[in-house]
């Protein structure tokens, strides 16, 4: 059969169900391939859409996404979802069409060199240079995107060699001599670290994306309730503790809750799973929490001491190891006691500092009251997406994740545009959900073209625009560290959203009105397909509580 | 964070791009190679990367632990100066005429290097060695004029019958 061929028995063979691209002349092969191959195909706007649509798939649903491009600029454009990928370590397979072989290195019509290019932002890379290696090259590509710690693996194909026939056989094995995850954990760190959290008087359980990844929130869960820990979640954990219970601090890192970075701040023992003391959560690092021991679980080593010396290093996959720390942990029978004091501390924190604003007066929409009404009008119950800038920040804040996979957004690469096609992408994994993307006026329009794709693929995703008119996380950080000098942040000119949503064949709706605002949404939400509320909010509002860049979690502002 | 010269020696797939993806990955991070060798192995799938990075300046920990991360990396030992035997080859072009011509084949033939081309008025040396050698062959030979001078950097293997 022809290689292309074989590339959709492969991707059949891995359970796709569907992919995300857009063709062209470099891949015109493939998609001839997928005319009838009962692939589901997505036809996005741009393929940063594709891209992003693959990574929303993939982390509502755990499995590995698909996302297609043609040569040169269409693999330019997948350069961004390629290194955000990677960020958050989301499980995505990017098929790249390439120019013929004997154009490679000429600078051919359409030629871009996407081995080179994507090269530091990938998990793995493959350039197919013989059609032979095309089905072990695919197979390989998705066992090296889910396992060990996921990414993304691009795989680079001439198109003259798509087209060739070949001979096709099933993969069923993968050999990768330099690829073994340690999945495991090691016994006697397990148990050393049980015996650390049994002897701490100020534990904190610090857990990340990684958690959700593993799947690991039930193990999570069952560690803090072993004895009543306090627990918190960074940006991209946030679900994989449930909000509503008593043990949880809330965020931490730079817009965290007092209560979770001052909990830090205070701790004898850190105990992290699946997170990797990012800047946004460690402030400055010479006084981020300066008394504790750091218990660090994760499936990378290379995470392990990386920012924070580890005291009790543990290389494995999070569910294993949570699972054998809880059994090491009960077996020790520890006083639970001594939690109480610090139990009680923490509680004082959490009842002195809540999340607040102020939206006492008058009927305009503050943006924290915007996301409580998301969360009210969807019974809590929805996948949410956002974008980047104060949305996102609020999002993490006011909407309370009760399960993990609820909460979708790009965390480490902070990447405008991300949060409508992510949308697409989860909306499409899990069709019985409500999926609402929260966006920003700015964020919105980095990729608003994708609303002809919701509208066309009857994709019903609800977009949330939190307008603000300007981009205002930048807005934010030029009043409070620059003076007010308001450089290139205000969106003044932002197009009628209402409108824009029908010129894409979607609904739109304008909101204004505080007291309304649950009802309102509610009914926006029912209609069906794509919907675009355009919610007018206080123009200058600021993300409160905040450390800010650079300084201690002490110092806490707003 | 020692202070020492590290030796790592990378055992990699033969594949096209994996030199590309060690020397982006120290480049990304901003870590200096000092010296980097590459040359088949007795097999013809693997290939070995010599490298040579300076400890004192870069955590060599994250260098290696990143470095495994990378797929087509099969083994990495970073190799005790005391337990390893270490070579480099270096050309010298030594201006030599009269009689510093004398003098310079002297010091050569102290160093156990060889005379490989001889012209009117030069000579080129091949010298192997230690890094440290080959430096002290390079201080002898500077005052006659060195024309040129080109070093591999080193290759390593370990002592004892450990592969290395
Ligand atoms: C692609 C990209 N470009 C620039 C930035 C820098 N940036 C971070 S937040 C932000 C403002 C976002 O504005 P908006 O989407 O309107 O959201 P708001 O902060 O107003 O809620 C900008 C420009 C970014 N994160 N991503």
């Amino acid at each position: 059969m022809r290689a292309v061929d074989a590339v959709m028995e492969c991707l059949k063979a891995e359970g796709v169900e569907v992919v995300f691209g857009l063709p062209g002349g470099a891949n015109i092969p493939t998609y001839d391939a997928l005319y009838d191959a009962g692939i589901r195909h997505v036809l996005v706007r741009h393929e940063a859409g594709g891209g992003h649509a693959a990574e929303g798939y993939a982390k509502a649903t755990g499995r590995v996404g698909v996302s297609l491009g043609t040569s040169g600029p269409g693999a330019t454009n997948l350069i961004t979802p390629i290194v955000d990928a990677m960020m958050d370590s989301v499980p995505v397979v990017f098929i790249t069409g390439q120019v013929r072989t004997e154009l490679l290195g000429t600078d051919g019509f359409q030629e871009a060199d996407v081995m080179g290019m994507t090269m530091p932002g990938v998990k793995h890379s493959i350039m197919i240079t013989h059609p032979t290696e095309i089905p072990r090259a695919l197979h390989e590509a998705f066992y090296l995107a889910r396992t060990g710690r996921p990414g993304p693996v691009v795989v680079d194909i001439p198109t003259d060699l798509s087209r060739v026939d070949i001979p096709y056989e099933p993969v069923t094995d993968v050999r990768l001599p330099g690829y073994q995850p340690n999945t495991e954990g090691n016994t006697k760190q397990i148990r050393q670290a049980a015996k650390a959290l049994a002897a701490a008087r100020r534990p904190v359980i610090y857990a990340g994306g990684g958690v959700v990844n593993a799947n690991a929130s039930e193990e999570l869960r069952a560690l803090v309730r072993a004895d009543r820990f306090p627990c918190t979640c960074t940006l991209m954990g946030l679900g994989a503790f449930p909000a509503p219970d008593p043990q949880w601090l809330g965020m931490l890192g730079m817009h965290g809750t007092r209560a979770a970075n001052y909990a830090m701040d205070e701790a004898d023992l850190i105990c992290c799973v699946g997170a990797r003391f990012d800047d946004r959560i460690t402030g400055k690092l010479s006084e981020f929490a300066p008394r504790a021991k750091f218990i660090h679980i994760d499936i990378d080593p290379a995470e392990i001491s990386k920012n924070i010396p580890a005291h009790i290093p543990i290389v494995g996959d999070c569910k294993s190891v949570l699972a054998k720390l809880v059994e090491e942990y009960r077996a020790l029978d520890a006083d639970s006691g001594r939690l109480d004091e610090w139990n009680g501390r923490i509680e004082e924190w959490k009842t002195r500092y809540p999340l607040r604003y102020d939206d006492s007066e008058g009927t305009e929409i503050k943006p924290q009251r915007l996301i409580q009404a998301v969360y009210e009008a969807t019974g809590g119950d929805a996948i949410i997406t956002s974008d980047v800038g104060q949305h996102q920040m609020w999002t993490a804040q006011y909407y309370d994740f009760p399960e993990p996979r609820r909460w979708i957004n790009s965390g480490g690469l902070g990447t405008m545009g991300f949060g409508l096609p992510a949308a697409m992408g989860a909306a499409i994994g899990c069709p019985d959900k409500t999926v609402v993307c929260i966006s920003g006026d700015g964020s919105i329009q980095m990729n608003a073209q994708e609303l002809a794709t919701c509208a066309q693929e009857g994709i019903p995703v609800k977009v949330v625009i939190s307008n603000n008119g300007y981009l205002g996380m930048v807005r934010q950080w030029q009043e409070l560290f620059w003076d007010r000098r308001y450089s290139q942040v205000d969106l003044g000119q932002f197009p009628d959203f209402v409108k824009l949503a029908e010129a894409y064949g979607c609904h739109g709706v304008r909101l204004t009105d505080k007291t309304t605002l649950v009802d309102d949404l509610k009914a926006a939400f029912a209609v069906p397909g794509p919907v675009v509320v355009d919610a007018r909010v206080t123009a200058e509002e600021n993300v409160y509580p905040m450390i800010a860049p650079g300084a201690a979690a002490r110092d806490m502002v707003g | 964070m020692t202070g020492r010269k590290h030796v790592l020696s990378i055992l990699v797939e033969n594949k096209p791009g994996v030199l590309t993806r060690i020397a982006g990955l120290f480049a990304r991070r901003g870590f200096n190679i000092d010296t980097l060798t590459v040359g088949p192995t007795d097999d013809d799938q693997i290939s070995r990367v010599t490298l040579t990075v300076d400890g004192a300046l870069h955590p060599i920990d994250q260098v290696t632990k990143q470095l495994h991360k990378l797929i087509n990396v099969l083994k990495i030992r970073d190799l005790e100066p005391a337990d390893t035997v270490a070579r480099e080859l270096a050309l010298f072009k030594v201006a030599a005429d009269g009689t510093a011509r004398a003098e310079v084949l002297q010091i050569c033939e102290i160093f156990r290097g060889k005379v490989v081309d001889v012209g009117k008025r030069s000579i080129i040396i091949e010298i192997t060695g230690t890094t440290d050698k080959v430096a002290a062959f390079e201080r002898m030979v500077r005052p006659f004029g060195l024309i040129e001078m080109m070093r591999t950097g080193e290759i390593a293997i370990a002592r004892g019958r450990q592969e290395t």
